[in-house]
């Protein structure tokens, strides 16, 4: 694998569990060995490196807070650690509480903390030695639903504000739309992807990616007997709502089930007469008001552009062809 | 019979029954007949009980064999405990990482621990037997004493105080690992990795990180490991019998030798009750110590 940040920025390592994501960020913190290649932080390669020495912070799934140490304890750690002057650990400490607004807290134990309390706690710690680097593995996934939207908007804010390289593993597509600059999608090992938001959802670079970014995945379909293509649920919409402009791609759509979320609606349902018997999955905007049942046959398009290409063996993107 | 044993108040009875019945027959009366003993003129060959109040302790308090086994008692199990302490969280770190043939090493430390007691101290007798001792013939061999310069390990005062010490560490030791690793493995590995991560040096971690979160199982360690060693005596009684003049007698092995064996049951109960009081404010002590400690 080949992957190289660039300065202050939210890299992102996508993809499902086990395929290596954490072990990849403990590669780079220094907590594993990696068995060939090279790891340099600042231009400098720090294979041989201990942790300590690589300037590095990182936030732990768990957030690994010291439970028999305050909170001012647990965040003044690092600077002891490192061989700060006394007198200068208060000044830093409440640089880093004032940073998350958690001045208030420094006498608590953790397990006196909520779980977002925590969350800062473990970040302040991350943050307050001024790393090269900042490690964050799954930070918000022990907060709940609720709590997880305001925290990641917090960390982004956070992060633009330090300018400090920040890697971020998680699963969770969502936080890593939400919060990369960049995304690497990963898979047994290997970067699948690497790019915006935008291209790694919109340009896939290969089935996997194509179908693990997205809710519901994109649809794929055989072509061709060398060829699959794919297009997204929201293009796959009733012939009528289209406007027009742009080629459309005609589908017979019969419909098996409709799934109600509010915000969208879901057909589920297989194509007829192009790719016959594909399983395919519509997501209609609660924009288009039109009644759907499940057993009878629509009229649904895709826009031609809005196709995506794969090789059927190898599963990689090829250039579009006529359909 | 049925109906009581579907009584969930009656079936709980019946099931902690055995218990305290044992604790009661094998504990608990032996103890109170201490305490009767020691307060009265009683020798093995009483039929009655005639109650002296505190002339037994008095009396004993003033002989010097006691004094001194009160003072070995002491040196005894502190440093005991100490060394176990040390080595036992040395040793279940060690034990904690993974390395090539950790099963053999495990294996022979826990060895101390199944092995009968006596029969491994009878080991210890022939390695540190004056005539054929083991040690002694390593280091002759080795070039470091000469032929008259034979170390009789447990004929001497101190030698033999060094060496009742190292035995009962020797035979202490695995509990004391098994419970610190134990503890050990109950810290989240996260903790470690962000010990490192944060740039601790190893005994910076050692002693801001990992004691003070097993701080309350090694009090644990600690209370059993000392009441053991306050109370024990096999180790003393099979390697030197409290010689070489009383130097590693200690208040069990005196309480021994002095209420079975010369048969004044009154003193040697009064001799072995003596520390109690002390040992029950160790354990309270130190059992309050572990609730309050704040581990999560």
């Amino acid at each position: 694998m080949d992957l190289v940040t660039r300065e202050g920025e939210f890299l992102v390592l996508l993809g499902p569990s086990g395929c290596g994501k954490t072990t990849l960020l403990r590669m780079i913190a220094g907590l594993e060995q990696p068995s060939s290649g090279e790891i340099l932080i600042g231009g400098q390669v720090v294979n041989d490196l201990p942790p300590r020495a690589r300037k590095i912070a990182m936030v732990f799934q768990s957030y690994a807070l010291y439970p028999h140490m305050t909170v001012f304890k647990n965040i003044a750690f690092p600077l002891k650690a490192q061989g700060v002057a006394k007198e200068e650990i208060p000044k830093k400490v409440a640089w880093a509480t004032g940073l998350f607004g958690i001045g208030h807290l420094l006498e608590r134990k953790p397990r006196q903390l909520s779980g977002g309390e925590r969350q800062r706690v473990a970040l302040a710690r991350a943050v307050v030695r001024e790393p090269a680097v900042f490690l964050l593995d799954e930070p918000l996934s022990n907060l709940d639903a609720q709590l997880r939207t305001s925290a990641r908007d917090e960390l982004q804010q956070f992060q633009r504000r330090i300018g400090i390289t920040t890697i971020y593993v998680t699963h969770d597509q969502i936080e890593a739309m939400g919060l990369g600059d960049r995304i690497a999608v990963m898979q047994g090992g290997r970067v699948r992807q690497l790019g915006t938001p935008a291209e790694v959802y919109g340009e896939p670079a290969d089935t996997f990616v194509a179908g693990f970014l997205g809710s519901p995945p994109m649809n794929i379909v055989e072509a061709a007997a060398d060829r699959l293509v794919g297009f997204r649920p929201e293009h796959f919409l009733p012939r009528e709502v289209h406007d027009g402009s742009g080629a459309l791609v005609a589908l017979g759509f019969r419909v098996t089930r409709v799934e109600y979320l509010g915000a969208d609606r879901l057909l589920y349902g297989v194509l007829e007469d192009k790719f016959p018997g594909a399983k395919v999955i519509a997501r209609l905007p609660s924009t288009v008001t039109l009644p759907y049942e499940g057993g009878r046959r629509y009229e649904f398009a895709v826009p031609e552009k809005e196709l995506r290409f794969f090789d059927r063996t190898s599963g990689l993107r090829t250039a579009p062809r006529p359909v | 019979m049925a109906a009581l044993l579907d009584s969930p108040r009656w079936l709980g009875v019946l099931m902690i029954a055995p218990a305290v019945l044992y604790i009661v027959l094998v504990v608990g009366l032996p103890f109170v007949l201490a305490i009767l003993y020691a307060f009265s003129g009683v020798t093995m060959g009483s039929r009655t009980i005639e109650f002296v109040g505190f002339k037994n302790f008095i009396s004993v308090l003033e002989t010097t064999k006691f004094q001194t086994s009160l003072r070995n008692t002491f040196v005894f199990a502190l440093i005991a405990q100490v060394l176990v302490m040390v080595l036992g969280t040395v040793l279940a770190m060690a034990l904690l990482k993974d390395f090539r043939g950790k099963w053999l090493v495990r294996l022979l430390i826990l060895l101390p621990w199944v092995a009968p007691i006596s029969l491994g101290t009878i080991g210890w007798l022939w390695i540190l037997d004056s005539t054929y001792s083991v040690i002694n013939w390593t280091l002759e061999a080795l070039g470091l004493i000469g032929a008259d310069g034979w170390f009789m390990w447990l004929g001497v005062p101190y030698l033999a105080m060094g060496s009742v010490i190292t035995i009962h560490v020797w035979r202490i030791l695995p509990l004391a690992t098994v419970i610190l690793l134990a503890g050990l493995t109950s810290i989240p590995h996260d903790i470690h990795d962000a010990a490192q991560v944060d740039g601790a040096s190893f005994w910076r971690h050692l002693f801001q990180i990992t004691l003070p979160l097993i701080r309350p199982i090694m009090l644990v360690a600690g209370l059993f490991g000392l009441v053991f060693a306050f109370t024990d005596m096999i180790v003393i009684f099979v390697l030197t019998r409290g010689g070489p003049y009383d130097t590693t007698q200690v208040l069990a092995s005196l309480a021994f030798f002095t209420g079975i064996q010369a048969g004044d049951l009154a003193e040697g109960a009064a001799i072995a009750l003596f520390l109690f009081p002390l040992l029950l404010a160790v354990a309270v002590a130190f059992l309050r110590v572990a609730r309050r400690a704040e581990v999560t």
